[in-house]
């Protein structure tokens, strides 16, 4: 089998000490799958997202790897040839509903960027799908909204939109970074919700980065588990909560919050989990050094 | 008395200015915070505070330890009325209410070492024996004597709540409000911190109010629950009855909406 | 503690900073006190008289020329007065209103903005509104002005530095004390019951401090050139005490005839103030209890 993103042996350092944030880390995401990639603060998990769609930060480098978006490996691609590939296969659903829209513009150009700087569309074209979206993500009164400016709407009204503008030109992959993070429990399973069905609609391959097991739960089909930038499970959710694999990734689950059995979950993550996973990452960061 | 209530709220009224509908000239509009809250807090009870964002749950914190001054209505502390005491009045009653913040970052000074950190409440209210309480308050909340040195940011996000909870106990005050404290960590941190909480309730016989907006860790902890939605209080009772028979329709819609991390989890899409 | 991996990273990251902080805090720092030395041995380390005219001696090139004569390193201008012995007293009357004036300024400047970022109210709208009265007069014309009153002299021109500068620390110590104030540490001073002043003092002063330590470099560097240019303009101390405005304001007019005149004392000035704007970053990074 080949998924429409495939990453293999991917690996990113910080620039100056050469320490890795990501070691050597493979994973595939078939058409349409939706893949919880998942960690604690730390874990490497959004790096991931950034890396695909090329947008590290300047004190970051891909030291090692390859990220194959259909049948090219973005990382062997001219710098502005990558952009354009991304940008016309791939969007990003971001973490922030605040900083990510620009609160000098109104919402209708920030959503119709896309469609005409990368697609080639005409603005009036551009403005009537937005238009078409705006309602599609259950926006009330979509044209007084295009003309409104980002402060005057709710955190959920915004990520509403950068929901629709994620979708706007039909990438293949969408990248959703911690989506509901900011947002209200009840808000939350309304965005989830939401973005659930956009991609059960679009047919969109969607890697979701969380840390939050009950949300992976609900939205996605397998996931992956990160600890240091090691990977430590890969698995179907189905598997996975009915018996992680991995102490770590079992560890992780006890400690997830579960209100209907609060002692049960909840539980403190023991020293030998953390003393043996620790060790593990040593074990293949001595194995890749001596590799090289 | 004992069966006074350690905490008395009644018909609480808090509201702001609202800069954002401020016109031209003239003064900006009244916004109605909490509207007229009545409740109590036993002694040796653990009050979860829930609600979304909005709802008014840390305005109302930080107006019952008086970071606020009410607008209306009363507070009793110990039976005494602290509605609308000054600052110099506030001050002894400071060492018998403490907080402990959600984000243990900008709460703490990152110009000072943990010793300060801990000393600074201590030496304010002239307790003796300051260094030996700053170890104990080391001691209780399970970090090694050595980080009195350390500073703030040289400690992990669970480290830093734990010095944040080892500053508000070392005070060994009656009533401690803790403002959404493990929301910002990582469950594996989130899971001790909270361990530790209840601990501490029980061997210092603390009464706590908890403010969150994660019903699972409220139910773990709390022997009350009180939620609001829009500076009202909706629902006010024992935890057990408030998750088992919540009366109030905002009460379900959050716990519909809290994704458990189970895939067959009823009523999720 | 499951954090700790990629926090040793982290402070590898540091250490890279703090290096390359290292290189410019001794360059400038080693400068500042050269002018230092300078100043304070003057009468011992100057080969001549700065004063001693000698009219046969006029405009001698400096000691690398072949024909010019020993003992005048940097040349003489068109008084026969020793070029390097001027800009060695010179560094008296810069030291003197830098320290003096940048530190009265930094003091009275950064008072106001803490009582103002951090008590607000109606001190914050009385402080504010002098502010902004204050910063409505053109600069120079007041500084020209308040020495035609105050007459010429070293003291003067402190005077105006300061009470034209003060507004510079009043407005960046006010923001950042805004900032600080809304920090949860102060709450926590207010809940242990601490007295407002003391926790302006003892919570806020530290964290402001960094840029007062910036600001007030910065400060010391105007402070050289504003009395340089005061000098330039003639309205600065009685023409018989070297000062680098002066010599510059003399080397000017004899630049095609002995360009050592105007461009020893330029060097000596350029230097100097770039060394404390430098000495300042450095210091504040240094200051920075997180990049320690």
């Amino acid at each position: 089998m080949s998924g429409y993103l495939r990453i293999r042996n991917l690996s990113v350092a910080l620039r100056d000490s050469g320490a890795r944030l990501l070691r050597s880390v493979s994973l595939e995401v078939a058409a349409g799958e939706v893949r919880g990639l998942v960690g604690e603060s730390g874990a490497g998990k959004s790096m991931i997202g950034k890396a695909v769609l090329g947008i590290l930060p300047r004190s970051v480098e891909v030291v090692e790897g390859e990220i194959w978006l259909g049948d090219v490996d973005l990382l062997r691609l001219p710098p502005a040839e990558r952009r354009k590939r991304v940008g016309a296969n791939a969007a990003l659903i971001p973490q922030d509903p605040l900083t990510a829209l620009n609160p000098s513009r109104r919402i209708g150009g920030q959503v119709t960027d896309r469609l005409v700087d990368i697609l080639g569309w005409k603005r009036a074209k551009a403005e009537a799908r937005a238009l078409e979206l705006l309602a599609e993500v259950h926006i009330p009164d979509p044209a007084r909204v295009m003309r409104s400016y980002p402060h005057e709407l709710s955190g959920g009204m915004r990520q509403r939109i950068l929901i629709a503008s994620a979708f706007a030109a039909e990438p293949r992959l969408i990248i959703a970074d911690e989506p509901t993070t900011a947002l209200d429990v009840t808000v939350q399973k309304q965005i989830l919700r939401l973005i659930a069905a956009m991609q059960a609609r679009h047919g969109t391959t969607l890697l979701f980065v969380t840390h939050d097991l009950g949300v992976v739960s609900k939205v996605c089909q397998s996931l992956s588990v990160l600890y240091a930038g090691l990977m430590v499970e890969d698995t179907t959710v189905a598997d996975f909560f009915r018996a992680p694999a991995h102490p770590y990734s079992a560890a992780l689950l006890a400690a997830t919050p579960k209100y209907t059995d609060p002692w049960a979950s909840l539980m403190p993550v023991s020293e030998a989990v953390i003393d043996a996973v620790r060790a593990e990452v040593d074990a293949a960061e001595t194995e890749w050094r001596d590799a090289r | 008395m004992p069966d006074e209530p350690l905490i008395r709220v009644e018909n609480l009224r808090v509201s702001l200015a609202d800069m954002t509908q401020k016109p031209l000239i003239g003064r900006a509009p009244r916004l109605e915070i909490l509207k007229g809250l009545s409740f109590d807090i036993p002694r040796g009870a653990v009050v979860g505070i829930v609600g979304g964002s909005g709802s008014g749950k840390s305005t109302l914190g930080r107006t019952l330890i008086r970071l606020l001054e009410p607008t209306g209505g009363t507070i009793r502390f110990d039976g005494r009325d602290i509605t609308h005491l000054d600052e110099a009045a506030l001050r002894p009653m400071r060492r018998r209410m403490q907080m402990i913040f959600q984000d243990p970052m900008s709460s703490l000074n990152p110009r000072r070492r943990v010793a300060g950190i801990i000393a600074g409440p201590l030496r304010l209210h002239g307790l003796d024996r300051v260094s030996a309480r700053v170890d104990e308050a080391l001691d209780h909340v399970g970090l090694p004597r050595a980080f009195r040195n350390r500073y703030p940011h040289e400690l992990s996000g669970g480290q830093r709540q734990r010095i944040g909870i080892a500053r508000a106990i070392a005070m060994a005050p009656e009533f401690i409000l803790a403002d959404e404290i493990v929301s910002g960590l990582d469950v594996s941190s989130q899971a001790q911190v909270l361990n530790l909480l209840e601990r501490l309730v029980k061997d210092l016989g603390l009464t706590l109010a908890f403010i969150s907006h994660d019903l699972s860790v409220i139910r773990r902890l709390c022997t009350r629950v009180m939620v609001l939605q829009q500076g009202e209080i909706v629902e006010n009772a024992a935890t057990a009855d408030v998750f088992d028979h919540p009366q109030a329709a905002y009460t379900r819609e959050l716990l519909d909406a809290i994704p458990l991390p189970d895939p067959d989890q009823a009523n999720w899409a | 503690m499951p954090r700790s991996i990629p926090g040793c990273v982290m402070l590898d990251g540091r250490a890279a900073i703090r290096r390359r902080l290292g290189l410019r805090l001794w360059l400038s720092g080693g400068w500042l006190a050269l002018v230092l030395l300078a100043a304070l041995l003057a009468p011992w380390i100057s080969p001549q008289d700065p004063l001693a005219q000698d009219l046969m001696s006029g405009r001698l090139p400096p000691f690398w020329v072949p024909q010019t004569e020993p003992g005048f390193w940097l040349g003489t201008d068109s008084l026969g007065r020793d070029v390097l012995s001027r800009i060695i007293w010179g560094a008296r009357v810069a030291l003197i209103v830098a320290f003096v004036a940048g530190t009265l300024t930094a003091t009275i400047g950064s008072a106001l903005g803490l009582i103002a970022g951090y008590f607000r109210g109606w001190a914050d709208r009385l402080i504010s509104r002098l502010v902004d009265i204050w910063m409505a007069f053109p600069p120079v014309l007041f500084a020209i002005l308040l020495i035609a009153v105050l007459g010429p002299g070293l003291m003067s021109i402190i005077i105006a530095i300061v009470v034209i500068d003060w507004t510079r620390f009043a407005r960046v110590i006010r923001a950042e004390a805004m900032n600080q104030g809304a920090m949860d540490y102060v709450a926590s001073a207010q809940v242990a019951g601490m007295p407002r002043g003391r926790i302006m003092l003892a919570e806020i002063l530290p964290n402001v401090l960094p840029t007062i330590v910036a600001l007030l470099s910065l400060e010391m560097g105007i402070s050289v050139i504003v009395e340089a240019i005061l000098s330039f303009v003639n309205l600065s101390i009685s023409t018989d005490q070297p000062t680098w405005g002066g010599m510059i304001a003399e080397g000017r007019i004899s630049v095609h005839q002995a360009w050592w005149v105007l461009v020893f004392p330029l060097i000596a000035l350029f230097l100097t103030v770039l060394s404390f704007s430098q000495f300042g970053e450095g210091l504040k990074d240094r200051f920075d209890p997180v990049l320690r």
